[in-house]
């Protein structure tokens, strides 16, 4: 007990507990380092605490940077702050009448999360109900998801030559488009005053040596959508190779779509591609499960396309297209993704065969609206790929001659 | 002028003063802001209310707003400062004219706060008329590329701008600093970590019905109520683009404009261009939503 006239603060604790807090968010996944401890404190001590509310908001102020991490937040502050009665410690030292216990309320999400950074793998299950498998009553084709976390990071040899040797390969001759900075050029168009100015004091200002410059030159940015639904694993796989390699030197965001969407452009980030595939896969549940093109595209267009689809990137879409249901949504779902992006390129495995011909519902609804149709149905292939980004479309894979083959 | 509030209830006062309804969690964070000296970062769907925000703040506390409105491409020239070129060609051809070879002594005359075009971010750093730091409105920042954020961190950070030339301009109170984006692309985390961040929703049916008697008092009472829960039902449907605060006034104006006084299916299926910016979400509500919708809009408030 400390002397009577201490700071209260000090007393309770108050820097120790928030670093606490901090530790169990970060376990948590969210990003909180000792700064934001830190600044926690300090928002604590400016706001002064009157209710569980305005600590809560106070917290919330500090620790929350995304609105994805809002609902962990929430989890954590209710087992944190009210397991420890911390709330009503600090209340009641600043203010003379109790505050009313908030009455239990059932898990939320985020709770399976908490629950672990808290107490630890073995408290986890106490919290939240037991995990089940989702069994998807509309599928058809392929009824439940499979939740395994494959390990996909393991190439044979040949995947590994093939994909070193496209990444070698990638040239990127005219895929740039000017963007709206300005690069000091030797000659030019128009005059860097800046630069001429400064040139020109060099001489004392006797001379004025003309500096130029121009538009920079981008690479567009890539979103890509990859299936991965069991028929389409071995090509997915192969490709986030590719994705990897391609990411080191431009903008490219990564969804995998199968029975869900997850976007997992920050897991493959990652430097060693091994790794990176690893933290995929890791990120992802619903691997060689199910597809549902339409509801991937109409989550990808409602959640993220205006997120990720600035700067007209190019979408590049890899699936076989194989949708039974819904095929109306899928046309319309496509089509809305084929106006807010700069080009469209559908990448089929099933082009493979020869005799391939566009007579599947799926196909057909999604063909009219994309700008290119290629394959990508050896490890070859990908190689391919650079020429499929380079702009110079064959006529051969020209959607159109597709479905007027068919019609 | 009006001093900083000192607490929570005396933010949402304020915000209050200025026409702007806000939620605790709001004016928590914008307190907080305040009270730390750190940038707003506001997130949130078009027509919430954000960059409302920053105005609120210049208007209550009597601060010039200082406005940033961010484009793909902006660049350190057009958002902090920029040279008078033909002012410092002059300049040097004066020089040269009058005899003075000393080159160093050009350069600190050519590169002095004489020939410097002061560009938003520049102009926040400086106090206004009566001492105090202005309100700096960095707008859809997400229009920026992200080069530009680079710029902004020590602009953020410690309320300066190092000008290669010239020397460290810094600011002797940090101008109090709301960013707003719409989320079109996520903002790099080095610099959100550099503000306090608050994701702005669309408000709750009682709120949005408050904001509406603020800002659109010729609206009657009848219409107002149904025109929130009209809103509200709307933006529970799978819409691309749910109506925002603003298309909710904008829709209730319009309406009042027309002499209406409750709404009906007619007026709501000519209107919708108001509410919705999609064809698909006019097409989706048009054929079918609308009946169902004000059916039940009238049916609430007669039971309420």
């Amino acid at each position: 007990m400390s002397a009577p006239g201490a700071d209260p603060w000090r007393e309770h604790r108050l820097a120790e507990n928030v670093a606490l807090f901090g530790r169990v968010l970060r376990r948590a996944g969210l990003p909180v380092g000792p700064a934001t401890v830190v600044d926690a404190v300090e928002a604590l001590i400016a706001a002064g605490v009157g209710s569980r509310d305005d600590l809560y908001w106070t917290l919330h102020a500090v620790f929350v940077t995304k609105r994805d991490h809002h609902a962990v937040f929430d989890e954590a502050f209710r087992s944190f702050w009210r397991a420890r009665g911390l709330v009503q410690k600090l209340i009641a030292m600043l203010s003379p009448v109790a505050p009313p216990r908030a009455p239990a309320e059932p898990p939320k999400a985020g709770a399976n999360r908490v629950a672990k950074a808290l107490f630890g793998e073995a408290a986890a299950d106490r919290v939240v109900e037991k995990p089940e498998i989702e069994i998807d009553a509309r599928m058809t084709f392929s009824q439940k998801e499979i939740l395994q976390a494959r390990d996909f990071a393991q190439m044979s040899a040949d995947e590994i030559l093939y994909a070193k040797r496209a990444i070698r390969d990638l040239v990127l001759p005219v895929d740039r488009v000017p963007s709206r900075r300005k690069v000091a050029t030797a000659r030019g168009r128009e005059i860097d005053l800046r630069r001429t100015i400064r040139a020109s004091l060099r001489s004392g200002g006797g001379i004025i040596p003309l500096a130029f410059r121009e538009p920079k030159t981008v690479h567009p940015p890539i979103v890509a959508l990859v299936d991965i639904s069991g028929s389409m694993s071995q090509y997915s796989r192969l490709f986030l190779h590719f994705l990897h390699a391609l990411s080191e030197r431009r903008r490219v965001s990564t969804f995998l779509f199968g029975t869900r969407l997850s976007n997992v452009t920050r897991p493959l980030a990652t430097r060693d591609p091994d790794e990176a595939l690893a933290a995929c896969s890791a990120a992802v549940p619903d691997w060689s499960g199910g597809t549902r093109i339409s509801e991937a595209l109409r989550l990808f267009n409602r959640d993220w396309s205006r997120r990720v689809l600035s700067g007209g990137p190019i979408v590049l879409l890899i699936t076989d297209g194989l949708e039974r249901e819904g095929l109306d949504g899928l046309a319309r779902e496509t089509d809305r993704l084929h106006r807010s992006c700069r080009r469209l390129i559908w990448l089929n495995p099933l082009l493979r065969f020869d005799g391939f011909e566009a007579r599947a519902g799926g196909i057909r609804a999604m063909l009219p609206h994309v700008d290119e149709f290629r394959p990508i149905h050896s490890l070859a292939a990908v190689a391919d790929l650079c020429g499929a980004l380079d702009g110079s479309a064959a006529e051969r894979f020209d959607p159109r001659r597709w479905l007027r083959q068919v019609a | 002028m009006t001093d900083l509030p000192q607490s929570i209830d005396a933010t949402l006062d304020l915000l209050g003063r200025g026409g702007y309804v806000a939620d605790r969690a709001l004016a928590t964070v914008l307190f907080l802001s305040l009270k730390m000296r750190r940038p707003l970062f506001l997130e949130g769907e078009a027509g919430v209310g954000k960059t409302e925000i920053a105005k609120v703040l210049s208007a209550t506390l009597g601060r010039p707003l200082i406005r940033l409105q961010c484009y793909e491409g902006l660049d350190m020239a057009s958002a902090v400062y920029e040279w008078n070129y033909a002012a410092q060609m002059v300049e040097i051809r004066i020089a040269e004219a009058a005899g003075t070879r000393d080159r160093a002594e050009i350069a600190g005359d050519v590169f002095s706060e004489r020939f410097l075009i002061k560009r938003p971010i520049l102009k926040a750093l400086e106090p206004t008329v009566d001492g105090r730091s202005p309100v700096l409105l960095i707008d859809e920042l997400d229009r920026a590329d992200e080069a530009f954020e680079a710029f902004l961190l020590e602009v953020l950070a410690d309320a300066q701008v190092t000008i290669p030339e010239f020397g460290t301009v810094k600011a002797a109170e940090p101008p109090l600093v709301v960013i707003t984006t719409n989320r079109t692309r996520e903002i790099h985390d080095a610099l959100k970590r550099r503000c306090l961040y608050h994701w702005v929703d669309y408000p709750d049916a009682e709120r949005e019905l408050a904001i509406l008697r603020t800002k659109v008092p010729g609206a009657a009472e009848t219409l107002a109520r149904q025109v929130v829960a009209f809103v509200q039902g709307l933006r529970a449907l799978d819409l691309f683009k749910a109506p925002g605060v603003a298309e909710t006034l904008d829709w209730a104006a319009a309406l009042a404009e027309l002499d209406k006084l409750a709404l009906d299916p007619e007026t709501v299926s000519d209107t919708l261009g108001v509410l919705l910016k999609y064809q698909d979400d006019i097409a989706k509500v048009r054929d079918g939503e609308v009946g169902r919708l004000v059916e039940e809009v009238r049916r609430k408030a007669a039971a309420g």
